[in-house]
């Protein structure tokens, strides 16, 4: 049990990177890091909400299929990720106003982050439990954190742009380092078959 | 609104303010679906379907939606959409549903809808509404058409199943996995960043 749980982790964090080998969470990994604390503070915000929105959507679906409603699965899903992202904020707000203040402002943003949708689905497509599902977005979480946080720190060395091609400057050049940083994930690949 | 305005709403999304490669929105799609034109294609023209029906609804409700919840209303109406073209593709695409996968629900998430109602729609009258709906679904359609077709033929020698090379040259597998699609895409849109400067200077 145990065991099969690591794997997930590794796997996510590792192997099927979000940002870098899935294509999930692509908006965020090219806005969001230019800083490193800005990208630590998202990577935070999006697994903490990641796993809430496991925890909610899991139970979920089980009564969905139970009434033959599987199909309503997008609708619901977004919405009660939409809900719980707003309660979040309400909640940290009023009682951690610390913490609310280095993440609150990616909140609204995760909404639409398609990871977080992305990674409740994954977790009902693969048919896995409850707690197997928690610890699969929770790695995909640490996964999106790790990528976010590599990048920032590649990028904060690419300040300069004066000797790039001049149609190269900005997003182009953000997805070339991406490019490359996903070929070097790629080296992980068959390290869990 | 005049015609020569209706023209430039059309026209606008298509190429100057071309939803993915100038305005930099609905990436993640545009990088997981574009191993084939084929794919790219039907995603695009899924995701055009979402966004005109979407744009007109949101337009039509434009002045009864609260402004404080206008948000979660559009997801819902987006989200209804999105499961329609789900369950359609499911019925008479089935190989189209099978290769798109996961990136069918998470069309509800595709910025480009949803900052098209918050941005256009919900100011706009519906005829408006709906031709900027086609005008930035044909222009996210043209990058997905674009990157499959980089990515096709470099990846396999391909183009939509057609053999091109593949016979002479063996396909360089690493376009159809994530390092060629991060890559294609900063080449397009440099590209594209490469001929607007020229045009402009002109």
């Amino acid at each position: 049990m145990l065991n099969s749980l690591i794997v997930i982790i590794i796997s996510m964090v590792l192997v099927s990177n979000y940002p870098l080998a899935q294509f999930l969470g692509i908006c965020p990994f090219l806005g969001v890091s230019k800083e490193l604390d800005s990208a630590k503070g998202m990577g935070i915000a999006v697994t903490f909400v990641m796993v809430l929105a496991t925890a909610a959507t899991w139970p979920i679906m089980q009564v969905l299929s139970k009434f033959n409603l599987a199909y309503l699965q997008t609708v619901v899903f977004i919405l009660v990720i939409a809900a719980l992202v707003q309660l979040v904020e309400m909640f940290m707000k009023k009682s951690m106003p610390a913490l609310y203040k280095s993440l609150g402002v990616f909140l609204p943003l995760i909404t639409t982050n398609c990871a977080v949708l992305g990674v409740c689905i994954k977790n009902i497509d693969n048919n896995y439990n409850y707690i197997e599902a928690l610890v699969n977005s929770f790695g995909a979480g640490l996964g999106f954190l790790l990528a976010m946080v590599i990048m920032a720190g590649v990028r904060s060395k690419l300040v300069d742009e004066s000797r790039m091609p001049v149609s190269f400057r900005g997003v182009p050049i953000t997805l070339v380092t991406a490019a490359i940083l996903a070929l070097s994930f790629m080296g992980f690949q068959g390290m869990v078959s | 609104m005049g015609k020569q305005s209706r023209l430039r709403i059309l026209l606008n999304g298509l190429i100057k303010e071309n939803p993915v490669l100038v305005l930099v929105l609905g990436t993640c799609p545009t990088l997981a679906v574009t191993t084939s034109v084929e794919n790219g294609v039907g995603m695009g023209v899924s995701a055009m379907a979402v966004l005109v029906c979407s744009n007109i609804v949101i337009s039509l409700l434009r002045n009864v939606i609260p402004d404080k919840v206008r948000i979660p209303c559009y997801i819902v109406v987006i989200a209804g959409f999105v499961t329609i073209v789900q369950l359609l593709l499911q019925a008479y695409v089935p190989a189209l549903y099978a290769s798109l996968g996961l990136f069918i629900p998470l069309i509800v998430v595709n910025c480009i809808i949803l900052g098209r109602a918050e941005m256009f729609a919900n100011k706009n009258t519906i005829f408006d509404s709906a031709l900027d709906g086609i005008g930035m679904g044909l222009g996210f359609t043209f990058a997905l058409f674009l990157m499959g077709s980089m990515r096709e033929l470099l990846g396999n020698g391909t183009w939509l199943g057609i053999h091109v090379f593949d016979k002479f040259i063996p396909g360089m597998g690493i376009f159809n996995l994530a390092p060629g699609g991060f890559f294609s895409y900063a080449v397009i849109m440099a590209a594209v960043t490469y001929f607007a400067a020229k045009k402009g200077a002109k």
